[in-house]
């Protein structure tokens, strides 16, 4: 029963604070382009106001991925909040984005192709971080669980600096954040219009918004999951940790023009390579 | 509650402007007048449009984009008209290719007079476009047919 | 002991009896109930020996060996001389290496050897013999169909229907012979009998390019079996046995690991690892079924099969080390490669090739959980390739183009067919699905025996799968280019096969557990005489299975939804100026022209020639450095 509770609140709590930090980072965005901005729930009222209209399509298939997508991210969140396998969480993230490309290609118009194309360049430049980070996390702590990465008695992230850098790279990737947003930014206008969403409104649209709430915490859980150790304590700095990447990231999208594809994969893969690598070889000297 | 009125969204076409209410338009995503106040986002895709905002006067070779256009907006849906020649045609209006106003060739909601439109007008009429909007929307949940909620 | 001479028969009597048949529809019906009959027994024979296994000698093992012999010299011949009239010198000189030599060993020093069990029948041998039966002679019902169809689209081709289904036929009964054999000899000749069936089939269409590629295969394979035969002879007169069971009970030290990398050493050419891979890539010539059989199920298979029984020696030694590499640089390479491809069968071989790489990397490995992961991935791989090799044989048929950019018609022309095509992509790279089960067992063994290098090795090269997969299937559902003429029919008789298979990648993703509690985890607990344990935990096989049912739940829910569907279709964005349809924009001047959509290839970054280059260059380093380790084993 108390599972059940469990799940039932992360499924409605996890969106309500990924639109709040969607929120936070485009009020934040604008103070540091010297606007006003929104109001902090405007991801909210744009969500609702999706749902409330009308939702065309352009084929009859289109739109399934979307669903199927949203469903398997909220599966990675309830694995992930839930204390499960860090890497099923991973597998089943990946399969939720590639759902999302799917998508892309079924809705068959230039834009969205293209934005397809992207993003799966984009998924094969970060999934071997991801891929590393997992590991790294098994390595140092022997299971996969979240349960017991965080019940162990120091913060992974000492012994996995260099993963823990290389996992903060590739999370511009994840957040769709300049200078890798190349397959579909936050910002409206874009050369490839807006990517894989091109082809969706109403209902759909709003959809693929939760979705993108839901992996802001996922992105932001395996960030904590890093810091948290045994010390009560160090949950608080670890929510900090989060807020401070998080606030890093809407920095970096500010600051950074995008970079074409081939810097992205290549930083990306390059980055993955030397920390990883680095770290993860000294870390089996001394064991 | 209608959550409508807080997010609209903005798909520009620029028809044959020669260029000067683009760059007001423009203008008001600046610091200065910050549209996103209001929770207004450009988005230059007409599926995820609210607003359809044109700039300039229709002319022969562009009627079949803005029908698209038009036609590819999720209802609701609202069009605002920015500047005299989108408004009219403009002193454009008797050139051989021009046909004249937006209203020409898809339902108009708001004119947003001037040469160029000065921001303030813009955004005025873009707040006019809302409330337009919740309206049509109010109608549209009472079933009333489209073809009375479209009327010009 | 019966029911297994028997397995090994029927292929060969069907082989016998199809080459003697001349009439098509007599001969048609034969291949259909022998393919019948051979899974079954398949089935009967792993069904009576499974939990007891089985392990035995001939009375007349004499007999066997003389005929052995006899049709070793008799191909040998053939060897020797088709390689002299087609200039290919090579083939023949390693033909007449090798003959002679096992056949002086047999008439002298195998006397003094006593063979106790030349027929050993254990789980690993029952999951082998359960693949090769099942997913064997579900090709050769395919290929009778599929034959047909290919004559009609080739009519330039000699028709040799005969002759290739009874090479088939062949094929399977050698492949039952190499993995029950455990005397070397008998395994060494089934080796040679699949090199050259493998050699007959790849050379089907008779073409220049089919006979460069088979002579090519010829010569790399039979290179591979010169190995197998130095290490016979020198297993049998340094360390008097000559059978495979006693050789892995031995302790890994030099003189025991010379023949062990002699053996790896034809293992990673029959399973077209990377200084080796080329001849793989050339068997594409073949005709579907028979690229099919060399790509899942049967050939590549006996590679990782016999690197699987030499784990215990393999693991933390020189060999171990340099046979682990050479399955990593193969396995990242070759998926970078794949990238860079769009005819599906390139795309395939090079899948191929590289998920061997990945078993071979487990096998090698040599942990518990390595070789949990390793057979696993035997069974999930030789079922997806099957149904994706066979899919692809019919969209050939069916689209008149085996390129990926054109299946974007695939939807409109056959559901089913792009139905089972995803289905088979998905049992590749897809979370729930085996391989990646697999994969991620894998690589969680590696961590645990510190292969970092490895486990790097591997996340890259999953990345560029994970590429390459998804933009096919991206274009499988893109459902664009619609054709008007449909001329094409998808055959009852290709479609029976292909449907079992995409059941059996359901089956098998849904029955990875119990495979391994009655037969992995018994097999690995007598491999390493100490308790096996499943490793991957209860609850993340329960969430597996969930997400797998969900996969299958949420498409069929999505039917009622369609049902009543009345939303508003709209033509894509083409920022205003579709000309009327989703596939022609207004283009200047104003007439319609064609939108085209292309996937993205990356060929400058993922060069195939540079990386090949790369890839003999760093393996053969790799081999090298093997033979310096054992040299200098031997020195001190």
């Amino acid at each position: 029963m108390m599972k059940l509770l469990l799940v039932v609140g992360i499924i409605l709590l996890a969106p309500l604070l990924g639109g709040l930090l969607t929120g936070i980072d485009r009020v934040v965005t604008a103070r540091l382009q010297g606007r006003q901005g929104p109001p902090l729930l405007q991801p909210f009222y744009d969500v609702l106001k999706l749902i409330s209209k009308e939702t065309t399509e352009v084929n009859s298939m289109h739109r399934f991925f979307v669903y199927v997508s949203l469903i398997f991210v909220i599966f990675t969140t309830v694995l992930l909040l839930s204390g499960g396998d860090v890497l099923l969480a991973i597998f089943a993230l990946t399969l939720g984005s590639v759902f999302f490309v799917l998508g892309g290609y079924a809705s068959n118009s230039p834009y969205s192709t293209i934005g397809s194309e992207r993003e799966l360049l984009q998924i094969m430049a970060y999934e071997p971080m991801v891929l590393l980070a997992c590991f790294g996390l098994y390595y140092v702590d022997r299971s996969f669980f979240v349960k017991d990465i965080i019940a162990s008695p120091y913060p992974a992230v000492i012994f996995l600096p260099g993963v823990f850098i290389g996992f903060t790279y590739i999370l511009t990737f994840k957040l769709r954040k300049s200078p890798f947003d190349l397959s579909m930014s936050h910002h409206g206008h874009q050369e490839i219009v807006k990517g894989i969403t091109t082809e969706y409104s109403g209902r759909d649209l709003a959809v693929i918004e939760v979705t993108h709430w839901y992996e802001t915490v996922i992105v932001l859980a395996l960030t904590y999951i890093f810091f948290a150790n045994a010390n009560p304590f160090s949950h608080v700095l670890a929510v900090f940790a989060c807020l401070v990447i998080f606030f890093l990231e809407i920095i970096i999208d500010n600051t950074f023009a995008r970079v074409k594809w081939q810097q992205a994969l290549t930083s990306a893969w390059v980055v993955t390579a030397v920390l990883s690598t680095v770290n993860l070889f000294i870390l089996s000297y001394f064991r | 509650m209608s959550f409508i009125k807080k997010s609209p969204w903005i798909l520009h076409y620029d028809g044959s402007s020669c260029n000067g209410c683009d760059i007001e338009v423009l203008a008001c995503l600046t610091p200065l007048y910050d549209v996103e106040r209001f929770g207004v986002i450009n988005t230059g895709n007409p599926k995820h449009a609210d607003i359809l905002l044109i700039t300039g006067s229709v002319n022969e070779q562009n009627i079949p984009v803005v029908k698209q256009l038009y036609e590819q907006m999720a209802d609701p849906k609202v069009v605002v008209a920015v500047g005299i020649c989108a408004n009219s045609g403009g002193i454009f209006a008797e050139c051989y290719n021009v046909v004249g106003g937006v209203d020409k060739v898809i339902p108009v909601d708001v004119y947003v007079p001037g040469c160029a439109a000065r921001p303030e007008a813009i955004i005025d009429g873009v707040v006019q476009g809302i409330g337009v909007l919740e309206e049509k929307r109010a109608r549209a949940k009472k079933k009333i047919p489209a073809k009375q909620q479209n009327g010009v | 002991m019966n029911a297994i001479s028997t397995l090994i028969l029927v292929p060969l009597a069907a082989a016998l009896l199809i080459f003697l048949v001349p009439n098509d529809r007599i001969r048609d019906y034969i291949v259909r109930i022998s393919a019948i009959i051979t899974a079954v027994m398949t089935v009967v024979v792993v069904s009576l020996y499974f939990d007891k296994g089985i392990s035995f000698n001939y009375p007349f093992e004499k007999a066997i060996d003389y005929v052995i012999a006899l049709v070793e010299a008799a191909v040998a011949v053939y060897i020797i001389t088709s390689g002299i009239r087609h200039k290919k010198y090579l083939v023949s000189f390693f033909s007449f290496l090798q003959t002679p030599l096992i056949l002086w060993f047999e008439f002298t020093q195998k006397r003094e050897i006593e063979v106790r069990n030349a027929i050993v029948f254990d789980k690993l041998s029952a999951i082998m013999l359960l693949v090769i039966g099942i997913v064997g002679s579900l090709i050769c019902i395919y290929a009778v169909s599929y034959l047909k169809g290919y004559h009609q689209h080739h009519v330039h081709y000699k028709v040799r229907i005969r002759f290739f289904l009874s090479t088939v036929f062949l094929f399977l009964a050698a492949m039952f012979g190499l993995v029950l054999c455990n005397n070397l000899t008998w395994l060494y000749f089934c080796w040679e009998l699949t090199t050259l069936c493998s050699f007959f089939l790849i050379g089907y269409t008779r073409t220049k390019e089919a006979k460069q590629n088979s002579y090519h295969a010829l010569t790399i394979n039979l290179g591979g079996g010169v190995a197998f035969a130095i290490a016979i002879v020198y297993l049998g007169t340094q360390l008097k046995t000559i059978e495979l069971s006693e050789l892995v009970k031995m302790s890994p030290e030099t003189a025991v690991l010379i023949p062990v990398f002699l053996l790896s050493l034809a293992a990673l050419t029959k399973s077209a690892q990377l200084p080796f891979a080329s001849w793989l890539l050339g068997a594409m010539v073949a005709p579907t079924p028979s690229s099919a059989l060399l790509h899942s199920a049967t050939m590549v298979k006996a590679g990782v099969y016999l690197i699987l029984r030499l784990a215990p020696l393999l693991g933390n030694t020189s060999v171990g080390k340099v046979v682990t590499f050479v399955g990593g640089v193969t396995f990242l390479l070759c998926s970078l490669m794949a990238v860079t491809r769009s005819d599906a069968k390139k795309i395939l071989a090079y899948s191929t090739i590289a998920n061997l790489g990945l078993i071979v990397v487990c096998a090698s490995v040599g942990t518990r959980e390595s070789i949990w992961a390793a057979i696993l991935l035997i069974i999930f791989h030789a079922v997806s390739k099957s149904l994706l090799f066979l899919a692809v044989g019919s969209i050939e048929h069916q689209i008149g183009s085996r390129n990926v950019e054109d299946m974007d018609v695939l939807l409109d022309v056959s559901r089913r067919l792009s139905l089972y095509m995803i289905i088979g992509i998905a049992g590749m790279f897809l979370a729930p699905f085996g391989m990646l089960i697999s994969k991620w067992v894998a690589m969680k063994a590696f961590m645990d025996s510190n292969n970092i290098l490895i486990v790097i090795i591997i996340a890259y090269g999953s990345a560029a799968t994970l590429f390459y997969w998804a933009k096919w299937m991206g274009k499988l559902v893109s459902n664009a280019n619609k054709q008007e003429n449909k001329d094409q029919i998808f055959h009852k008789e290709e479609e029976i096969p292909i449907f079992i298979l995409a059941v059996l990648v359901g089956i098998s993703c849904f029955g990875f557990p119990l495979i391994s509690k009655f037969a992995l985890v018994p097999f690995l607990t007598g491999m390493f005489h100490a308790n096996a344990l499943v490793p991957i935990g209860t609850s993340d096989v329960n969430l597996m299975l969930l997400m797998l049912s969900m996969l299958i739940i949420l498409p069929i829910s999505f039917i009622p939804i369609y049902k009543n569907d009345n939303r508003r279709r709209v033509l894509t964005y083409m920022s205003g100026e579709n000309a009327g349809d989703n596939k022609n924009f207004r283009a200047a001047m104003g007439e319609a022209r064609r939108a085209e959509f292309r996937n993205w290839y990356i060929r400058k970054y993922f060069d195939v020639k540079t990386l090949t280059l790369w890839g003999n260059v760093v393996s053969c380093g790799i081999l090298v450095t093997g033979v310096i380790l054992l040299i200098g084993g031997l020195v001190s």
